[in-house]
This record gives structure tokens, C-alpha cells and sequence, in this order.
């Protein structure tokens, strides 16, 4: 007697079961259904009775305040910005600083971390204890606490904008920040830029043509004086024919402050200065163990196939450790980014001080203003791990595992 | 440390979306056997904890009074310290009975809060300290300055069409506490400190050298400071506004803390009816019939408690002004009891 062979249930069945259930299969799955129609009337719950309440107290709701005007200032802004323009402007203006403090704060943290972690690992014994010395006291001591310090004992004791340090009557350091000739555009200005976006495009060709010829052929062809042409020759021709792209205004000194000129406020510097210095610390952590999961016979074998130390450590050694290194070190950067709301306590204008903060307490629409924040730290954090998905999935690839 | 504020201003946020709206705040805080009253953090003459804890100024007697009427006895208040941006949402998710933190009263705040203003404990205006080394007499050469301001409040919009107005440039710098704010203008971050006048006054004070610093003539705004209470309770509402009348009523009528056992006994009809010796008047509050004589006997009389905390008796030693009685040539006035 022949059992007929039963069909296998069809893919997306098996699919969604083990999305839903894991091996319960359907009982999983029906344990799901009423988990989420539990919380979807929780959810529902919570929303109609804020609503509720919100009209009996008569509490202004809904997002059409993002439409008024703002009627305040803000101590810096990436994009233009009045006190005339709308609550929309100062979310925009927030949400650029919150990102601005972000992305510089990752940059400098990654490469104090890295240094760091290289220091503590080096065979020298000065720079090993100096680098772990750094690690245990900053990574021992309150955000909060060495915000404060960077802002009111480091940079509140440089001199008054009259007596600031001068550097060729073209920068300026005081304690209302850091004040440098700000450029501004002239007729070669398009040119140029052109002629720089090609000597890019054209390197990045060459650069391709050149591994395929390595990889493929096995022929090694000098790109170098080609690239440097591109790089360096093509900007400074459009310059010879098109004139000088920008010309610099020079900060004076006119009444309280400096005219003219940008300026970089110190609330921006001590913010970044303690978000990458206190990040580092931790992200110095994650190298290290990186770079010491990696066995030291990988080391060894590089050296018997006759590869230098620095190759070694470049090709084989760090790509594996990388594969370490980035989860945590996402978590890091999200750390970060969520740590710069601390800005609020130096006086930085971010999106949680401008928004959270000033246009919270002007209309008072709390409920929308925290959804709105939460949402944007929410993205933020998405984001940011998006990208270091995808650059693990990379290395994981170039690794072939 | 900082963080705090938002997670409570969320906390609020979700308090606000179950907390059932009620109507019946005194005999919530009858139940409850204390006042739960929002106050500033820290600012003499209006209310500042001295070092045994215990909480003096203006908005904190406004509080003491409250409780005095209801419990007879003016401790009986839990204070709830507020910054600025806080303190709305405190009130709206009802974990404060009253808001008495130098709160000016506007039309948006007094509409779209979902709460009221119960009169006006302290009319204010908005003003400009400067170091004296500076040399600035008037606040229309401050162009180019930089301004410390603390966040959340009227004094940042004020400040925006003031130099908008007089067609000047300027930087602000914008502080979540009053404390910080100092500290910036201190340290030199900024060459002016911007706020309500009284609170300029009352900072300076905790400034190292009070006498190298100097408020400017110029008064930029009006500021009309008092006491807030949620949208949908009449006669919680009724109570809070006529304990602050009742004080104001006092001073016309020359009642004060010392004299008002003598002053009970009066034959004065007007002074009858404050008293509850004719009629029933703190029974229509929902309190009782001597609610009159146990907030005096607490707090005394408006001008009493304006001494105390920041007129003539105090450090702070701010002229009575517009504060002083209608009949006395200032703007201070309040509905009789009758």
C-alpha cells in the first residue's frame, strides 16, 4: 500500500507561520491575532480618551500650530530663519542642528576611537596605559557632568570677544565661539565646482579600470599622476581662465561682537568636543575587543606569506575584526545621537530644546510635540542602522561568509 | 539629570490621555489632605526653599493661603518644583491641584492650555541687567549684544519683536532653568541677562557681586504674573481666585495678620460679611464661613505678603509700584466681597 505523498503546504503559508508562530505554527500564530487586537484596542483606547479629555479641559489639539508663528530666535541656523517664520521652520531648524551636532560627533568619535583603541593594543607601554587611562576615567564620569565641564570651566574661560585670540586678524577665539572669514561665491565659483565634481567622477573611472586590469589581467597600472591631474590640475585650470571661485569677508570687531565673518558657537563645540571625547571611550572598547576576537594566527600566516605587518593588519586582520566592531559600534552612534538632546542644558539650540522644549511650552500641544520628537529620534535610530546594516552586510560579503 | 524634564513631560503626556477629567478638584485635595501646588524651582521673593527646606515668597503664600482656607492650617501644601517648560503640562495632567509659578497671563496661555488665570498676583514687566563695566544706559544700545533668556517662556518673544521693533540685531541664547541662564550671563557668555524685572532683582542677588551689575530703565512688555487652574472646575476655579481677592480686600479694608481677631468682632457691615458674622458668603465657595479670617491669620493681607517676600521687608527691596492699591495710586484691585 502506497501512502500518496501530501502536498506540502504552499510557500508563503510556511512563511508566514514561521514568521508568526516559530515551531508553535498555527497556535502561535492565533496567540499573535489576539496579542495585537489586544494592543490595537489598548492603542484605540488611549487615543479616544486623550481626545476625550482633551476637549472637556478645552485643550487646543491637533498639528495646526505648525502653521503659526514662532515669534522667537534661535542662536543658530543651517537654513534661514526669523522669528516671523512658523513652528514648521523651527522643527526644520532643530532637526538640522540635532543632525549637524550627530554627524560631526560620529566623525570625530570613530576616529578618536579607533587611535584610542590602536593606542591601547600598541606593544609601547606609555601609550597603552595613557590610552586605557583615558578609557576608565571618561568613560567612568557623567555625560552631563563633562558637558558642563567642557562649557563653563574650558570654553566660558577664554577672554571676552575684545580681548579674543587673534590669528592674522582673520580668526577670531572667544568665549562667544570661534570666528572665521566667511567665503563667498564669485563667477568662477561654477566652474569650479564642475571641474572638481569631474576630477572626482574621472578618478573613481580611472580607479575602476585600473583593479579590473589588476584583477583581471593581472596587469598593475600607475594611476597616480592621472589622478593628480584630475584632483588638482583641472580645479586650478577653471581657475586660471574663470578667476578665484570665492573671496573671503573678514570678521570685525564692531560694538558686543564680531560683524561679518561666520562664526561657530561654542555651545556647538563643547557639545561635539563632549559627545565624541566621552563616545570614543566607548567605541575605543569595541575596537579593541575587534581587533584582539581575531585570531593571531591570522597575523602569522599573513607574515609567512610575506605581507608587512601594516598589510597584514589593513587586508586580513581588520576586515574580520570589522564584522565584530559594527554592531555595537552602531549602538554607539545611536547613543550618540540620542545623547545630543543634552544640549538643552548648554543652551544648543537642537531639535529637544527648540521644539521639545520652546514650542512645547508656547502652545502647550504636549501630546503632538513629544509624538513628534519621539518619531524623529525613532527615524534617526532607523537610519543610522540601516546604513551600518548594509556596511556589515558589505564586509560580510567581501569576507565571502 | 537633565534628561529628566522630557520623560516627565511624557509621563504627563501619557498621564493626560487616562486621567479622567474631573470637576471635583477640593475634594480631591480634601481626600488627599494636602494641596498640590506647582511652584518655580528657585527664585527669591517668589518662591525659593531656604536651607531647612521650607518654602518662602509671593507665588508660595498664594499656595499657603489656598490650604489655609481649606484645611485651616497653611502647611498643609506638597510643593512641586517647575521649570518653565514643565509646568503647563504638570497642570494639565492634574498632577498639581494650581500652577503658582510667576506665570504671565496672555491670551493663547488663558485659551488653548486648557486652563485659567484666577487673577494677578504681581504685575510685571519684562526688563534688561547688564554689567555695569559695559557702560550701556538704555536698552536701545544693545544692538549686536548677546542675550541669555530661559526657555519656555513669554520673555523669548517679547525679546524677538523688541529688537525686531527697534530695527537691532542680536544673539540669544536660550537656557532650560533660570540658573543656568545666570551662570552663562556670569560667566560672560552673553552681555545681557533678559527677564521679568522682579526675577532680574531677585538673580542678581545670587550673583558674586550684585552691586557690578545694573537693570536698564527701559520695561519692554507687561507682564501680569498669577495663579493657573484647570479648565472644567468652576468652583475650584471660584476658590483660588477669591483667595488672592480676599487678601487684596484685607489690605483696602486695613485688616492684618495681627489685627484680625479684633477686626472679627466689628460692627462694620462690610467687614461682617468678609467675616461670616452676616451671611454665608464662604459657603458659596464650598469653604467655610471664617475662610476670610483663616487666610489672613496665614498669610495676611496682600500688601503683608508683598513686604514680606519682595517689597520693604525683604532682600530684594522692589518699590510697591503698580502693585500698590488702586486707591493708593497703583493698578492693584480686586472685586468686593459681598
Amino acid at each position: 500500500m502506497t501512502t500518496e505523498p501530501r502536498n506540502p503546504p504552499p510557500q508563503y503559508v510556511l512563511r508566514l507561520k514561521r514568521a508568526l508562530g516559530g515551531k508553535a505554527g498555527w497556535t502561535g500564530l492565533a496567540v499573535q491575532i489576539v496579542f495585537a487586537a489586544v494592543l490595537a484596542w489598548v492603542a484605540y483606547e488611549i487615543v479616544a480618551n486623550a481626545r476625550t479629555n482633551l476637549e472637556t479641559q478645552r485643550i487646543a489639539s491637533g498639528f495646526g500650530f505648525l502653521r503659526n508663528t514662532a515669534g522667537f530666535d534661535v542662536s543658530q541656523n543651517l537654513i534661514s530663519y526669523t522669528g516671523s517664520d512658523t513652528y514648521t521652520r523651527v522643527f526644520l531648524v532643530g532637526l538640522l542642528n540635532t543632525l549637524l551636532v550627530s554627524v560631526i560627533g560620529i566623525v570625530f568619535a570613530t576616529i578618536i576611537g579607533f587611535v584610542l583603541a590602536l593606542c591601547r593594543l600598541s606593544p609601547n607601554w606609555l601609550l597603552s596605559r595613557l590610552g586605557e587611562i583615558y578609557v576608565e576615567i571618561v568613560r567612568n564620569l557623567p555625560l552631563l557632568f563633562q558637558l558642563l565641564f567642557w562649557y563653563l570651566a574650558v570654553l566660558a574661560a577664554l577672554p571676552a570677544p575684545r580681548q579674543s585670540i587673534n590669528l592674522f586678524n582673520a580668526v577670531f577665539l572667544s568665549n562667544r565661539g570661534l570666528v572665521i572669514p566667511r567665503p563667498i561665491g564669485q563667477a568662477g565659483l561654477d566652474p569650479f565646482l564642475a571641474a572638481v565634481a569631474v576630477g572626482i567622477l574621472g578618478s573613481l573611472l580611472l580607479r575602476g579600470y585600473a583593479r579590473r586590469a589588476l584583477f583581471q589581467r593581472g596587469q598593475a597600472i600607475r594611476i597616480g599622476p592621472y589622478v593628480l591631474g584630475l584632483l588638482v590640475g583641472l580645479p586650478l585650470l577653471t581657475m586660471l581662465i574663470f578667476g578665484l571661485p570665492l573671496t573671503f569677508e573678514l570678521p570685525q570687531l564692531r560694538g558686543f561682537n564680531f560683524a561679518g565673518g561666520s562664526r561657530v558657537i561654542p555651545e556647538l563645540v563643547a557639545l561635539v568636543v563632549a559627545l565624541s571625547t566621552y563616545t570614543a571611550a566607548f567605541i575605543a572598547e569595541i575596537v579593541r575587543a575587534g581587533i584582539q576576537s581575531v585570531h593571531k594566527g591570522q597575523m602569522e600566516a599573513g607574515s609567512s606569506l610575506g605581507l608587512s605587518r601594516g598589510a597584514t593588519s589593513r587586508l586580513i586582520v581588520m576586515p574580520q575584526a570589522m564584522r565584530v566592531i559594527v554592531p555595537p559600534l552602531t549602538n554607539q552612534y545611536l547613543n550618540l545621537t540620542k545623547n545630543s538632546s543634552l544640549a538643552v542644558a548648554i543652551g544648543y539650540p537642537d531639535l529637544v530644546s527648540v521644539f521639545a522644549g520652546t514650542t512645547l511650552s508656547q502652545t502647550g500641544q504636549a501630546i503632538e510635540i513629544i509624538a513628534i520628537t519621539m518619531g524623529v529620534y525613532l527615524v534617526l535610530s532607523l537610519v543610522t542602522s540601516a546604513i551600518m546594516s548594509v556596511y556589515g552586510w558589505r564586509i560580510n560579503r567581501s569576507l565571502g561568509a | 539629570m537633565k534628561r529628566v524634564p522630557l520623560v516627565l513631560t511624557l509621563a504627563a503626556a501619557a498621564a493626560l490621555s487616562v486621567q479622567a477629567a474631573s470637576a471635583q478638584t477640593l475634594k480631591a485635595v480634601k481626600d488627599r489632605g494636602q494641596l498640590s501646588c506647582g511652584v518655580s524651582s528657585g527664585l527669591p521673593g517668589f518662591s525659593s526653599p531656604d536651607d531647612k527646606g521650607n518654602w518662602t515668597g509671593i507665588d508660595v503664600d498664594v499656595c499657603r493661603g489656598i490650604a489655609a482656607a481649606i484645611f485651616d492650617d497653611p502647611t498643609k501644601v506638597k510643593f512641586v518644583p517647575l521649570s518653565a517648560k514643565d509646568r503647563f503640562t504638570a497642570l494639565q495632567s492634574g498632577e498639581i491641584d494650581v500652577l503658582s509659578r510667576n506665570t504671565t497671563w496672555t491670551l493663547s496661555r488663558d485659551t488653548s492650555l486648557g486652563a485659567n488665570f484666577t487673577g494677578v498676583t504681581y504685575y510685571d514687566g519684562q526688563g534688561f541687567m547688564v554689567k555695569k563695566s559695559l557702560k550701556v544706559n538704555s536698552a536701545l544700545e544693545l544692538n549686536s549684544a548677546s542675550v541669555c533668556v530661559q526657555t519656555g517662556t513669554t520673555t523669548e518673544q517679547n525679546l524677538a519683536d523688541y529688537f525686531k521693533g527697534n530695527n537691532m540685531k542680536y544673539e540669544v541664547i536660550a537656557f532650560a532653568s533660570a540658573d543656568e541662564t545666570l551662570k552663562a550671563y556670569e560667566t560672560g557668555r552673553c552681555d545681557v541677562f533678559t527677564s521679568d524685572v522682579s526675577q532680574l532683582y531677585a538673580m542678581r542677588l545670587k550673583l558674586a557681586n550684585p552691586a557690578d551689575h545694573v537693570v536698564l530703565p527701559e520695561i519692554i512688555s507687561k507682564e501680569p504674573l498669577g495663579p493657573m487652574v484647570r479648565h472644567g472646575d468652576d468652583q475650584w476655579f471660584d476658590i483660588v481666585k477669591w483667595v488672592l481677592f480676599a487678601q487684596i480686600n484685607a489690605e483696602e479694608m486695613g485688616v492684618t495678620q495681627k489685627n484680625v481677631d479684633e477686626m472679627a468682632k466689628s460692627d462694620k457691615p462690610d467687614l461682617k460679611r468678609a467675616f461670616g458674622t452676616d451671611g454665608n458668603l464662604g459657603e458659596q465657595l464650598g469653604l467655610t464661613k471664617d475662610w476670610f479670617a483663616r487666610i489672613i491669620k496665614a498669610v495676611g493681607n496682600y500688601g503683608e505678603m508683598y513686604d514680606r517676600n519682595v517689597g520693604v521687608g525683604s532682600k530684594l527691596q522692589i518699590a510697591r509700584g503698580l502693585n500698590q492699591l488702586w486707591n493708593k495710586g497703583g493698578i492693584q484691585y480686586a472685586p468686593p466681597i459681598r
